[in-house]
């Protein structure tokens, strides 16, 4: 069965100056980005500022346009489409942003906001239109009144669940989620987690799930893709990747992530050295000048280590057969040094 | 260990939009003492930043510290100084590290100048010396390169350097009591970690005291020795760390667990808490928890809970704990 | 978009000196669109030889050099005077407004052309154009002296209104609307002009004041509004022999363009306070 996405070599290049704006660079955000998303799956993107994860997100759905690269949704080449194709097709890929105070328009009441959609595409007679809002604010949780609110009338979780349903009104068979709760607090994440779990066991959506906190994409997340320097470095499904990260910057982020619990504090690896300038990207590995690995080497500087199939997961090094226990990683009381490596099964 | 900073029953008052009074810190006590640190952990809208303010006494206006409150700092009420008394502990006894670097920072003048200015400002060290002091400051707080970036701007450092600059000014003073509001916020996960890091280490090199604030339970777990849950300008519950994680004592702590997301995957499906943060103006009467409360009494509406002592040093606003309340 | 709009309008009224601007504005549109038809027809009966007559209960204001009363000139003028104002804000509002949203919105060489084009423009002082333009157009009619001012007017609004675009272009709830397939003029209408509203509102409140004064110094000059037409400006214009024997021929035209103009101001003024700590 093809897969309901299909991501090949994705190149985004931002070229910043010029004339009287400065030395003119080019940042490469987004490097050779390759991925699928099947029907109803949830893929978790993560990784830290810079690594060019939002930009993924919205190269996808052609709010920015790629430098190279290819994306097929359900067949057809999006980045091939005419504007009025790709007006049709828009119904079907959808986005939700990660502030939820400016991802509604201050001037517009919540059931505005929320037909446009339906309006857009005339999905229904305008008689009906107010019906279905109602169901819609209704499906995220939400009391059919908020319709007629403004978004500064409403919390920051109520808003965030008010773009959901905007999202949902065309019926998109594939969202991106653009770290949907990072700004929201800790009680109300819980909340709107749940309603996008519940969101696609319902409906079968698919989701690309871009964070930066591990913790909260393990929580929807089938399959995970760790992106640093605008690259993908590790894909695996999720429980394998947490469990056995093979990629040194998985070890790295996952030790990172603050543990909840004063027993079982992890020993954390401390990154030393500095990540690359996007305006220069080196020729080899690009986490090869922060790298921890013993057996990196000049091959790691020198050649690119391409994305290739190491058991369960896809990885980035060269030399992932090698990579660190488990062991030496996870939650021990007292600090372990790095064990000599031996080869994985 | 003695006493450094003691508050009593702080309360602030706001003017409410539709005329009225509302405390959005509404009688917080706090101790803290040398070389230990103490978390103050809540959302937003539970008066935590206010707190810290407050300690400095730069609640904004028209916000009004009550003056039945008292902030002892070493046997002096901060809440009746004036002047020049004033400013040398603002920076001199207390520093405050804020959340966001990039806006915490003047953008025109460079870190290492920003980091004299303050140095010159409560040392009687000038020009040269007061420079000197300032590299040697940007080195302890893990700067690269200390005497090259002296004269970068903030604009040219990544986050993790911007938040070490903002640590280094807040040292410059020499402080005794250090208030983190928040400092690792903006950051990624791998800095994050750092700047911990480094917080800790200063603690124990400089034998300060230090208020870590935070939305973030996993952050402070291992880096507190005593955690205070602030809800709705209260503190609910108050603990030393592996106590509070290990069997909290208010429903709120124990909600706040079940609904946060667990790299161990320890929870299928997350439980949120019903219902939303409570506005200053619109507290519930009461328990303020109460409406949210999945283990709310019938009392807990009607009565406000007393601050029942569990321990020395924890305490917890709560019916549940009081014998023969339900 | 109305709701948001009545907030803005509520938050001025907070506002004492834009409590008062506003009620003297309303007070003053009331009687410049009502009065008239109450009054003496100012044209009536010129008579030249009784002249000018100090302000009496017969006539509040007394009457003109031509005996005209004073009072029902002032009103006729004022309604002149206000519709010439609004009506040329109204021109140069819409044609600022949509250049400014155009050039924001496409980028690129449609926003260099056309922003180079009104900096050149801006360059060249407008009272120069117009008295240029009104002496070699003896006579001008009303209408058309409308069009000449709002077409003259709308080079600095439209500034105003791509530096608002540019503001939202990016922001989320834009992207939002490009992601659910909303087409640029789509985009353009329902969102980035009703968000631009605000600064829009100030800047046209604002103008009319200057127009106002504008308009009154060209009439003045004997260049604007045309007699016999009643203008605050040609009233003060052909108050001039009269300073010292009739002044208060001078003094009530005057009068009511300072007041009409310092209501406008205050107006906007507290508009534009409203308008800055938004709401949330």
């Amino acid at each position: 069965m093809t897969a309901l996405l299909e991501v090949r070599d994705l190149v985004k290049r931002f070229d910043t100056g010029g004339l009287l704006r400065g030395p003119r660079a080019v940042v490469h955000a987004v490097n050779g980005v390759s991925f699928e998303l099947a029907a109803g799956e949830t893929l978790g993107l993560v990784g830290e500022s810079g690594s060019g994860k939002s930009t993924v997100g919205r190269v996808i759905l052609r709010l920015t346009d790629a430098s190279a690269g290819s994306v097929r949704f359900g067949g057809v080449d999006v980045f091939g489409l005419s504007a009025g194709e790709l007006r049709a097709i828009r119904r079907r890929m959808q986005i939700v942003f990660q502030d939820p105070y400016s991802s509604l328009d201050p001037r517009m009441r919540a059931g505005s906001a929320v037909a446009e959609g339906l309006e857009i595409h005339r999905l229904l007679p305008s008689a009906e239109i107010p019906g279905r809002v109602a169901e819609l604010f209704q499906e995220v949780g939400l009391d059919p009144s908020f319709s007629a609110k403004f978004p500064h009338e409403c919390s920051g979780g109520q808003r965030q669940r008010i773009g959901i349903a905007r999202a949902l009104a065309v019926d998109p068979a594939f969202l991106v989620c653009d770290e949907p709760v990072s700004a929201l607090d800790v009680s109300v994440q819980a909340q709107v987690l749940n309603l996008l779990a519940d969101l696609q066991r319902r409906r079968g959506i698919a989701f690309l799930f871009i964070a930066h906190d591990l913790a909260v994409v393990r929580q929807l997340a089938h399959r995970i893709a760790v992106m640093y320097f605008g690259r993908i470095v590790e894909l695996a499904p999720t429980e394998t990747i947490i469990r056995t990260p093979l990629h040194p910057y998985t070890q790295a982020l996952l030790s990172a992530v603050p543990e909840p619990d004063p027993a079982r504090q992890r020993t954390r690896i401390v990154l030393k050295g500095e990540p690359p300038k996007p305006m220069a990207p080196p020729p080899g590995c690009p986490f090869a000048s922060r790298c921890f690995h013993p057996m990196k080497n000049e091959r790691c500087v020198n050649e690119l280590p391409p994305l290739r199939a190491v058991g369960e997961s896809q990885v980035a090094c060269h030399y992932a057969e090698y990579s660190l226990q488990p062991s030496a990683l996870s939650h021990q009381p007292s600090a372990s040094n790095p064990q000599t490596p031996t080869p994985n099964p | 260990m003695s006493d450094l900073l003691e508050v009593q029953d702080l309360r602030i008052r706001f003017p409410a939009p539709g005329g009225g009074v509302s405390c959005p810190v509404d009688g917080v006590s706090l101790r803290l003492a040398r070389g230990e640190t103490l978390a103050l952990v809540g959302e937003s809208g539970s008066g935590k930043s206010l707190t810290a303010l407050a300690l400095l006494r730069l609640v904004p206006p028209p916000g009004v510290i009550d003056p039945a409150s008292r902030i002892v700092l070493e046997g002096v009420n901060l809440l009746e100084l004036q002047g020049e008394a004033l400013r040398a502990i603002r920076g001199g006894r207390i520093g405050l590290v804020f959340q966001d670097a990039m806006t915490s920072l003047n953008p025109v003048i460079s870190i290492g100048e920003q980091v004299r200015e303050t140095v010159a400002a409560h040392r009687t060290l000038r020009g040269k010396e007061a420079r000197e002091r300032a590299i040697a400051l940007l080195d302890e707080v893990g700067m690269p390169g200390a005497s090259t970036r002296y004269r970068a701007y903030p604009h040219e450092l990544s986050g993790g350097l911007r938040q070490r600059a903002l640590i280094a000014i807040a040292l410059a003073g020499e402080p005794d009591v250090l208030i983190a509001d928040e400092p690792t916020t903006a950051l990624d996960v791998t800095v994050q970690a750092q700047i911990l890091e480094l917080l800790d280490q200063l603690r124990t090199s400089r034998g300060m005291a230090v208020l870590l604030i935070s939305h973030d339970l996993g952050l402070v777990a291992g880096r507190a020795d005593r955690v205070a849950v602030m809800y709705a300008g209260q503190i609910v519950e108050e603990a030393s760390t592996s106590r509070l994680f290990r069997s909290p004592s208010h429903p709120y702590t124990r909600a706040l667990f079940g609904s946060i997301p667990r790299l161990d995957g320890a929870v299928d499906r997350l439980v949120p808490i019903a219902g939303a943060v409570p506005l200053p103006d619109a507290w519930p009467p009461a328990c303020r928890f109460h409406p949210r409360c999945p283990e709310v009494l019938a009392r807990c509406s009607i009565e406000t809970p007393p601050v029942v002592p569990l321990a020395p040093g924890e305490m917890s606003r709560c019916w549940l704990l009081v014998k023969g309340a339900r | 978009m109305i709701g948001s709009l009545g907030g803005l309008l509520r938050r001025a009224w907070t506002h004492p000196s834009g409590r008062w601007g506003a009620l003297a504005l309303v007070v003053l549109a009331l009687v410049a669109v009502a009065a008239p038809p109450l009054l003496p027809d100012p044209a009536e009966m010129p008579d030249a030889v009784l002249g000018a007559t100090p302000p009496s209960l017969a006539h509040p204001l007394g009457t003109d050099q031509l005996n005209r009363d004073m009072l029902a000139r002032v009103v006729v003028g004022g309604r002149i005077s206000l519709s010439v104002a609004v009506l040329a804000v109204l021109v140069s509002l819409t044609l600022g407004a949509a250049v400014g949203l155009v050039a924001g919105y496409a980028g690129g060489w449609v926003d260099a052309i056309l922003m180079r084009g009104v900096d050149a423009a801006l360059a060249i002082p407008r009272l120069f154009v117009l008295l240029l333009l009104l002496v070699v157009w003896e006579h001008i009619p009303l209408g058309a002296l409308i069009l000449v001012i709002g077409t003259t007017g709308w080079f600095a609004t439209s500034r105003l209104v791509r530096g608002e675009v540019l503001r939202l272009r990016h922001e989320p709830f834009v992207t939002a609307s490009e992601a659910l397939g909303a087409t640029g003029w789509r985009t353009i209408a329902r969102h980035l002009l009703p968000n631009a509203a605000g600064p829009l509102l100030v800047a046209a409140t604002l103008g009319v004041g200057d127009v106002i004064l504008l308009e009154a110094g060209l009439s003045f000059l004997g260049l604007g509004v045309q007699p016999p037409t009643p203008s605050w400006g040609g009233m003060v214009l052909e108050a001039r022999p009269l300073i010292v024997t009739a002044p208060w021929t001078a003094i009530f035209p005057g009068a009511a363009i300072v007041l009409t103009v310092l209501s406008v101001n205050l107006l906007g003024d507290a508009l534009q306070a409203a308008l800055d700590p938004r709401g949330a």
